[in-house]
């Protein structure tokens, strides 16, 4: 298969507008002839819904929630970044442009990037129109701040509640959109696989998770924002809902899944306390502007942390990296934890934490004005624990948080398969091998408000389809495989839950898959998984029936769409010789322990290809060509 | 610890409903309210019997989905915390727990502890929003915004749509997730235009979905995970009544 990205040609910074230009419409009074299903209402999805439907679509839209407003988009806390360059401070779409691609460790194709930087003002202006309350200065404009280490100050934010309310802008559109009767949707309905009628995205199979009814919704062209794959490790700080079926059904429809290996692991969560631990939480990582994170000299030091004295403690970021000390970016500061806690000088009950500490900063500015910067944070933080941070260091330990790999797509953000378009987390165009801090709300809502709207109108208008039934065989057929598989959960009658298995699953895959990957681990990964899956199939326990609400039945499905795309995780970061951003090879390091890059062999996106279960799937390549921003090593020494 | 749980279950929205005990031995401390919840799921699936639905999703107190009443409070003992953030290390060994749905007509009982919110999503659908097409926005900083307001807009804007608010309510009101939505639009320059029709459709549709009225008795407000003001309410009061006498 050859991945045609359709990357237009020219100058970087005119390559979209010739897109836009080159690109077909739809008249305005043919678009209320073809109909769009959107899987998905979070920033991407929510947002293309609406806009799709301001511009006239018949549109589907779909969630596993109760209502478009809960999708995890809205657990976002830090902010969204714009190159407004409000600040006066250097700031320009060039450079957001070049901050992403150096930040993504040099595996993001440059132009998708590009767009990404150009559109992100239009999204501020969009935002603030809808009504976002984003932060203010006292005359009235808006305020950004510094994130994640970026030079400039380029992020807008709403308190510590940015993803919740630009979430709630593209809900309300939506709703305004529904409303209308321009929008039909379909919330507590998850989406269970993808019709493919000659060769192109023609609907979906869904089932209404309330009664358990089975329906086929069929359109002119399927959009998927259904997030990303973090769950596969259980643990993470990802909803409890978020799963990868919608993209992994895609997957074995024939879309090319790509980087899958591409994970991102948090430096800043609270740590796992019990056995019993369902998710991990978040604490902004903000925090660390102003907290110094350490762990003590000697192994097993089990003094509490004010019994130390100064002489015996490990600012280990500080002593490693001197310029950038504790703002090192997430995969570096996430390694150097790992580390640590590896020459068992973690602290807390289960020796998987290090100390984040404010008394310094309390010190120096007072605990009025560190309330003011985090006292949200800081509740949250004592609410979880029962510690008051105030007063003894916050324990932190890194946890999965995001995931760079998705399904492949063009520039067009279309996957391999005709008419299915994949955007947001769900896709992995922007990223590379790592997200910097305030992207992901970006490319969600550059996705959905500004580019798939556009290219899916040039899609329609040339794709020439044919009106197809619910009685079409490949209808007949998925609906029929959905059904079985349902029944297949049902009837396993064994003893344990699809949580048991999730958890045990999820496991290896942090062990062998997560902060550092070797070739033997992974390898034993690959052994472990597949035999862990054979139990699932032959123990697992789903009381109930399929129709009626049964989160049971639901968990399974997920659950057994993990164990497939697990293993394709670690084939692919077996395969990929190299150390690159979230991907961290053991065997590829430089002596100081950091990651080494292999431009001359994996220069490129790989594009996992289903070929039938059991059977090892394809590795396709797109190779990346680096024309603006030149491959450097990046140095935080 | 040890705990006495007495859980609402129903099987569906036909049937009647009843409250079932279960003993809960070892229980941590640190385990969050939905955690114990879990473990008691796991408990009741090694001994075949269906596990108690409850929604949840997000576990970090922002999503909105979780919720049901303990020992006849919304969200449960702490202030401004959802049953997600609740942790157990608020019980003591021996308590006797009471779980039920939000209870109101306008929110038909799905399956145990879940229930059919759709009548909030509507009433956002009525009119919460500010018509304005992907596209045609002016510059952001185009419209300054007194900070005041904005931070003002931005406490309304909070609500996380989960309904305790109506479940407090002896009237099964939804006065303070309706004020809070058109408090924050009628707050901010740019919900100026529709300002007058935003509240009076709004209104208009929480009523027509069976919410009672509003007696200024203030249970919402004070089980409310986001502590949304009760001065929302009185802010939509004015907003409807100078509506109101325009539009006569």
């Amino acid at each position: 298969m050859q991945l045609n990205s359709r990357i237009p040609s020219g100058p970087i910074e005119q390559r979209w507008d010739k897109c836009r230009f080159e690109m077909k419409l739809v008249n305005p009074a043919n678009k209320r002839k073809f109909s769009v299903i959107v899987v998905g209402t979070g920033l991407a999805g929510g947002a293309a819904a609406a806009t799709l439907a301001e511009l006239g679509y018949n549109v589907k839209c779909f969630c596993f929630q109760d209502s478009p407003r809960r999708a995890h988009s809205i657990a976002a806390q830090g902010g969204i970044n714009a190159a407004k360059n409000y600040q006066n401070d250097g700031d320009s779409i060039y450079r957001l442009f070049y901050d992403t691609v150096k930040g993504g460790d040099f595996r993001a194709r440059e132009s998708n990037v590009y767009r990404l930087a150009q559109v992100s003002v239009n999204i501020i202006d969009q935002c603030v129109a809808q009504g976002v309350p984003f932060a203010r200065e006292y005359g009235g404009v808006l305020a950004n701040r510094s994130f994640g280490g970026a030079q400039v100050s380029r992020t807008f934010y709403a308190r510590g509640q940015t993803g919740q309310q630009l979430l709630l802008g593209a809900y309300q559109a939506l709703e305004r959109q529904i409303g209308a009767g321009r929008v039909a949707m379909f919330p507590r309905t998850e989406m269970l696989d993808l019709i493919v009628v000659d060769g192109r995205a023609r609907g979906i199979i869904t089932r209404d998770l309330m009664t358990g009814k089975i329906e086929t919704h069929l359109a002119d062209a399927v959009v998927l924002g259904t997030g990303g794959y973090g769950n596969v490790f259980f643990l993470s700080t990802n909803a409890k809902g978020s799963n990868c079926t919608a993209i992994w059904r895609a997957y074995k429809r024939g879309a090319l899944f790509a980087n899958p290996c591409f994970t991102q692991i948090h430096p800043t969560c609270i740590p796992v306390s019990g056995d019993y631990q369902s998710k991990l939480t978040l604490m902004s990582e903000s925090l660390r502007n102003d907290g110094r994170i350490w762990v003590p000299v000697k192994k097993g030091d089990t003094r509490s942390p004010e019994q130390i004295p100064e002489s015996e403690r490990d600012y280990y970021l500080e002593r490693r990296y001197p310029s950038f000390g504790n703002l090192v970016p997430r995969d570096v500061a996430s390694r150097a934890a790992k580390g640590v806690c590896d020459e068992g000088r973690g602290v807390g009950g289960t020796g998987l934490g290090v100390y984040l500490d404010f008394s310094d900063s309390i010190r120096r500015l007072g605990e009025g004005a560190i309330r003011e910067r985090y006292g949200n944070l800081f509740e949250m933080y004592e609410r979880i624990t029962g510690e008051d941070p105030y007063k003894v260091p916050m324990r932190i330990f890194p946890a999965i948080h995001y995931t760079m790999g998705g399904l492949w797509v063009d520039y067009h953000l279309m996957s391999t398969i005709p008419g299915l378009f994949v955007i947001g987390e769900a896709n992995f165009s922007d990223h590379g091998a790592n997200r910097l801090g305030a992207s992901a709300l970006m490319q969600g809502l550059a996705d959905g408000y500004f580019v798939l709207p556009y290219t899916i109108g040039d899609y329609l208008a040339n794709a020439k389809l044919h009106k197809v039934g619910g009685d079409h065989p490949a209808c007949r057929e998925a609906d029929a495989s959905v059904r079985e598989r349902l029944k297949g959960f049902l009837s396993i009658g064994g003893k344990r839950s699809a949580d048991s298995f999730h958890r045990e699953l999820g496991k290896i895959v942090w062990d062998e898959c997560g902060m550092a990957r070797n070739a033997d681990g992974l390898g034993k990964a690959l052994e472990a998984i597949p035999a862990l899956r054979e139990e699932f199939w032959s123990n697992l326990a789903v009381p109930g029936t399929g129709e009626e609400l049964n989160q049971q039945l639901e968990k399974a499905g997920r659950v057994a769409d993990y164990f497939e795309l697990a293993e394709l995780m670690c084939l692919d970061a077996l395969t990929r010789e190299e150390s690159c951003g979230g991907h961290f090879r053991e065997e590829h390091q430089t002596p100081e322990g950091e990651a080494m890059r292999d431009d001359d062999k994996f220069c490129h996106a790989a594009a996992w290809e289903y070929k039938g279960d059991g059977a090892k799937p394809e590795r396709h390549i797109e190779h990346l060509e680096f024309e603006y921003v030149k491959p450097s090593q990046r140095s935080y020494k | 610890m040890k705990l006495t749980l007495h859980v609402w279950r129903q099987r569906s929205s036909q049937d009647s409903g009843r409250m079932v005990r279960y003993e809960l031995a070892d229980v941590n401390p640190d385990m969050s309210f939905l955690e114990m919840l879990d473990v008691l799921n796991e408990q009741l699936l090694s001994k075949g019997e269906e596990p108690v639905a409850f929604d949840h999703d997000c576990r970090e107190g922002i999503c909105g989905s979780c919720g049901f009443v303990i020992n006849g409070v919304a969200h449960g003992p702490q202030r401004g915390t959802t049953v997600c953030q609740l942790h157990m290390r608020h019980y003591h060994d021996g308590d006797e727990l009471y779980l039920e749905p939000w209870r109101a007509a306008a929110f038909p009982v799905v399956k145990d502890l879940v229930v059919d919110r759709g009548a909030l999503d509507r009433i956002i659908a009525a009119g919460g929003f500010i018509s304005v097409q992907t596209g045609a926005a002016p510059d952001g900083n185009a419209i300054p915004v007194p900070k005041g307001n904005a931070d003002m807009a931005m406490d309304a804007a909070q609500c996380i749509g989960c309904g305790a608010c109506v479940a407090a309510c002896p009237n099964a009101s939804a006065s303070l997730f309706t004020a809070a939505k058109v408090s924050h639009l009628n707050l901010l320059p740019q919900g100026q235009p529709e300002k007058a029709d935003r509240v009076l459709k709004m209104v208009v549709q929480a009523n027509e979905e069976l919410f009672g009225s509003c007696t200024n008795i203030g249970e919402c407000t004070s089980v409310c995970p986001k502590g949304i003001p009760l001065e929302m309410i009185a802010r939509m009061n004015r907003d409807y009544l100078s509506a109101a006498l325009v539009r006569r």
